[in-house]
């Protein structure tokens, strides 16, 4: 049973491991911080936020003051999806943001007795009605690294 | 402070054995506090609990005799439209600029303080705080000689050490009696703006000391069988800046009230005083027990959500909201350990009941927006906190610009909540990224062009672009966090008002977005000017300038900052009449061309005490932007050339950010040239990626660079152990500790430290160029 848990995350609570939704990459044990299985990049926030008033004449401009703000990235390491953007201060240890109690996840689902994949959507009204199912199991094998935008 | 017995803990934790006291001493102490009470101030016993009150021996008796559901129901909805149409009262009549715009909410309250419900409409915060007001009343005055509780009193208060969001804001709460006993309350809240702070419009962000705050009032009894208190009302009016605005709202408030007690005098009527009763105390526990059912729907386990704050309005510092969301069962716990400490002459700093009840707006608007807008539904949730940090401020620690801490407790709650439910089942709400969450927004005050006195503050705060949904982009400017269907104003009707003009006003920011899949909803720019007025002024009181406000959700990004700009010594309407042309303001082309002759340009935080505004300077700011949803590189690329036509974002961001390609002049877009660049961006993204544990290694330090005045844990995973900067000396020194063993932090005067350094460059070129000039002290 595969239990979507992010836009790009899902727990696949048969092996315990959490999957990237898009591509299946393995980012490692599913009770703990999925960001380990992650690649991650220091971003300098002033490329993501540009100045909108000149950096050379003021100092507050639009762009995060680096001293202050990094924006750190976490891709998936086989399909390139960045699968959180997290903001710290510079040196600040990343957020270990989401940890789940998988055995209690199990008998939830279990007791509840659908499957999550054609469940869990985004809530309520009928535009937030979604497939949340795994994208890697309509594609080949041989795409999975080489998917492209939208679904 | 408050002083009261059945709070008082002998000393302990004291090896000196012999400072314990025997039954009979005790007995004496607590006669002597009981009976040299200095003054009843906020009382620990009731500000610190949020839970429902357990049923008392009435209510208990009411509901004995049964309930009827679907009477309930229609109770429910008859004080409902009641609470609606006191609120349009209240909006339609009153005088305070929020008022007009929906800064308000109306409620109904069990006879011990529990809101059973709101106005649809408003700010639910406002309401949800007041049962600490109520229980302040019952407990204190109800059975005070020299005050009590009879028909027709109306009780007043501010002060948001009592419980209320901020000291801008004034309440009337009124008992329902029957038969001499209380048999519940009615109240309405308005977000009044001026209250005779140290600075106009009720949110100082430069109080220093709590006195700075403004207007300090504890519940007192404003109206008295019926009769508005000319003394008290003299007091309160001589007190602030705005002496006809108080009197207008407090009497539209009492008009309010009183409609609502139309309904429930005819409710009870109809129904009976004990259905009534019952149904009330029925309404709190059904909620309690519907979000006890919900929460134990979500998954079991831990959700981290910190906030790092860049401002204490008066300059950059770096204050972290730690906030662990832990769900076991039904059990939902929010420990806000590893959050800085209060600065104790700073404005920032917040009332646990204030941020609070911002969490109580996040659980109502954005968790479980169908349900009864009642205290059962903030009941539940156990909140880990200690005393003194600056989201649980003490006493004596200033809270005029509080919204800086108590937004963060929303966004804590509102922003952890996609993580929270995305998995579950059973959804009440869409999976929404962070919502924007400052007060991007001028504060004024001075003297009228009709000679009045004001303070107050511009609609446009109600204006936060929303965060965007997973199957959608935010809406722009859509509704402020506390709010859902608040109004941004007609800026005409308030330039009658008031003297100054919106020169630039509801026009977009290019790239002010959270970009991500779906994109976030994007803040407009401002730009003020006085006009026709002897003495005037403006300031802003927003975080945000260095470190952004709020993030992304899953791969998304965030708000951009913002900054504050001005053009000092000019006369725009001068050089506008002059050369008519010139009228084509925006922030980007007044600030970068510097058109204006011998102005004065500067950018500066977003934390501007009370500024005088000469005529025709201008003041610069922009409405904050939603975060964005999903990873950029999954937008769909039309959306993404909509908006650059539109030019909501720049080429550079189309290309290098979304990785489109169009033609240009047609906006049509190549598709397969795009699924190439992507392709590539995704791989450059796995070239430049470094496996998470190499990176730890290489970017966590053991604590914030040296030069950043920091405040709060550093990490998750000592969260008791604070990093805090002090200035015990000349110099600000790093101290470490858990909060109470942290010295007391006050910040020294940024002027003052900006002319010690000044003075020690001038001795340094005296040094270096050989003049002698004699120093005196």
């Amino acid at each position: 049973m595969r239990v979507p848990m992010t836009e790009y995350l899902l727990i696949d609570l048969d092996t315990e491991r959490w999957i990237c939704r898009v591509c299946a990459h393995d980012f490692g044990d599913a009770r703990g911080n999925y960001k380990e299985g992650t690649l991650v990049y220091d971003r300098d926030p002033r490329e993501i936020h540009p100045p909108v008033i000149d950096p050379e004449k003021y100092e507050f401009t639009f762009s995060p003051d680096p001293t202050f703000c990094r924006i750190l990235e976490f891709y998936c390491p086989t399909c390139g999806t960045q699968i959180e953007a997290e903001y710290l201060p510079p040196g600040h240890p990343p957020t270990v943001d989401m940890l789940w109690d998988i055995d209690s996840l199990r008998e939830k689902w279990e007791a509840h007795g659908g499957n999550p994949e054609e469940i869990v959507n985004y809530g309520p009204g009928e535009n937030a009605e979604t497939d949340l199912s795994a994208r890697f199991d309509s594609v080949s094998a041989h795409s999975h690294s080489h998917r492209t935008e939208g679904r | 402070m408050t002083l009261t017995t059945d709070e008082f803990v002998p000393a302990s934790g004291n090896d000196d054995a012999a400072q314990l006291l025997t039954d009979q001493e005790q007995q004496w102490v607590d006669k002597f506090m009981d009976e040299t009470t200095l003054f009843l101030g906020p009382d620990p016993a009731i500000m610190r609990h949020h839970e429902i009150m357990p049923r008392t021996a009435y209510e208990e008796e009411c509901i004995a005799k049964g309930i009827d559901p679907l009477e309930i129901d229609r109770i429910r909805k008859r004080l409902a439209g009641a609470l609606d149409e006191a609120f349009e009262m209240c909006e339609s009549m009153g005088a305070a600029p929020g008022a007009k715009w929906a800064d308000l909410s109306c409620a109904v309250y069990t006879a011990e303080g529990d809101v059973t419900y709101l106005s649809n409409r408003g700010v639910i915060a406002f309401s949800s705080v007041l049962h600490h007001p109520i229980r302040y009343i019952m407990k204190n005055w109800k059975d005070e000689p020299t005050v009590g509780i009879n028909e027709g009193d109306g009780f007043f208060h501010n002060d948001s050490r009592f419980g209320m969001v901020h000291n801008t804001d004034q309440s009337m709460l009124v008992p329902v009696i029957r038969g001499g006993i209380i048999i519940a309350w009615v109240g309405a809240t308005i977000h009044e703006g001026e209250n005779g702070a140290c600075e106009p419009g009720g949110m100082p962000s430069g109080s220093e000391t709590p006195f700075d705050d403004g207007l300090r009032a504890s519940p007192i009894k404003i109206v008295e069988k019926g009769h508005l208190r000319r003394d008290l009302l003299t007091f309160l009016q001589h007190s602030t800046r705005d002496p006809k605005l108080m009197l207008a709202d407090i009497k539209v408030k009492m008009g309010a009230v009183r409609r609502i007690m139309d309904t429930v005098d005819r409710l009870i009527d109809e129904v009976g005083q004990e259905t009534f009763v019952a149904s009330l105390r029925v309404t709190v526990e059904d909620v309690e027990t519907e979000v006890r059912r919900r929460i134990a729907e979500l998954p079991d386990g831990t959700v981290t959500f910190n906030q790092f704050v860049d401002s204490t309005l008066k300059e950059n510092i770096l204050i972290k909201f730690a906030c662990k969301i832990t769900i076991k069962g039904e059990r939902m716990i929010v420990d806000l350990t590893g959050t800085g400490p209060e600065i104790l002459n700073r404005a920032i700093n917040s009332p646990l009941a204030s941020t609070k009840a911002f969490m109580v707006q996040a659980i109502l608007s954005y968790w479980w927006p169908d349900l009864p807008r009642s205290t059962g539904a903030m009941s539940p949730i156990e909140v880990i906190t200690e005393e003194h940090s600056w989201a649980d401020a003490g006493y004596d620690a200033p809270v005029g610009q509080s919204l800086q801490a108590s937004f963060r407790g929303f966004s804590a709650l509102q922003s952890a909540f996609a993580k929270m439910q995305f998995s579950a089942p059973q959804k009440y709400s869409n999976v929404v990224a962070p919502w924007f969450n400052q007060i991007n927004d001028f504060l004024w005050g001075g003297t009228t062009q009709n000679g009045e006195q004001v303070g107050n503050l511009c609609a446009d705060l109600n204006g936060m672009g929303g965060g965007a949904k997973a199957f959608r982009d935010g809406e722009d400017a859509v509704a402020p966090l506390f709010c859902a269907m608040a109004d941004i104003g007609e800026q005409e009707v308030m330039e009658e008002e008031v003297p100054f003009l919106q020169l630039v006003s509801k026009r977009l920011v290019r790239d002010n977005q959270g970009f991500g899949k779906f994109r976030g909803g994007m803040g407009y720019e401002m730009m003020v000017a006085s006009r026709g007025t002897p003495s005037w002024g403006f300031m802003t009181v927003t975080s945000g300038s260095k470190f952004s406000s709020v993030p992304g959700m899953f791969g998304g990004y965030g708000c951009p900052v913002y900054p504050l700009a001005m053009v000092k010594n000019v006369n725009i309407y001068d050089i506008i009449k002059k050369d008519p042309t010139q009228f084509n303001l925006s922030m980007e082309r007044v600030m970068n061309e510097q058109p204006f002759e011998g102005g004065d340009y500067q950018s500066s935080h977003m934390g501007l005490q009370f500024d005088v505004a000469k005529e025709g300077e201008l003041y610069m700011i922009a409405q904050g932007a939603g975060g964005g949803y999903g990873d950029v590189l999954e937008r769909d690329p039309e959306l993404v050339v909509t908006d650059l036509e539109l030019d909501r974002i720049s080429a550079h961001t189309a290309s290098t950010m979304y990785g489109v390609v169009w033609e240009p002049g047609t906006y049509v877009v190549h598709e397969h040239q795009t699924a190439e660049l992507r392709a590539q961006m995704r791989r450059d993204r796995i070239s430049r990626g470094t496996p998470y544990k190499e990176f730890v290694q290489k970017f966590v330090q053991e604590e914030p660079p040296a030069e950043l005045h920091y405040f709060g844990s550093w990490g998750q995973d000592d969260d008791e152990n604070l990093i805090a900067t002090h200035w015990g000396g000349a110099e600000p020194e790093r101290v470490k500790g858990k909060l109470a063993e942290l010295p007391l932090i006050m910040i020294p005067d940024r002027r003052v430290l900006k002319i010690g350094k000044l003075e020690a460059r001038v001795r340094e070129l005296e040094k270096k160029y050989g003049e002698v000039v004699a120093h005196k002290s």
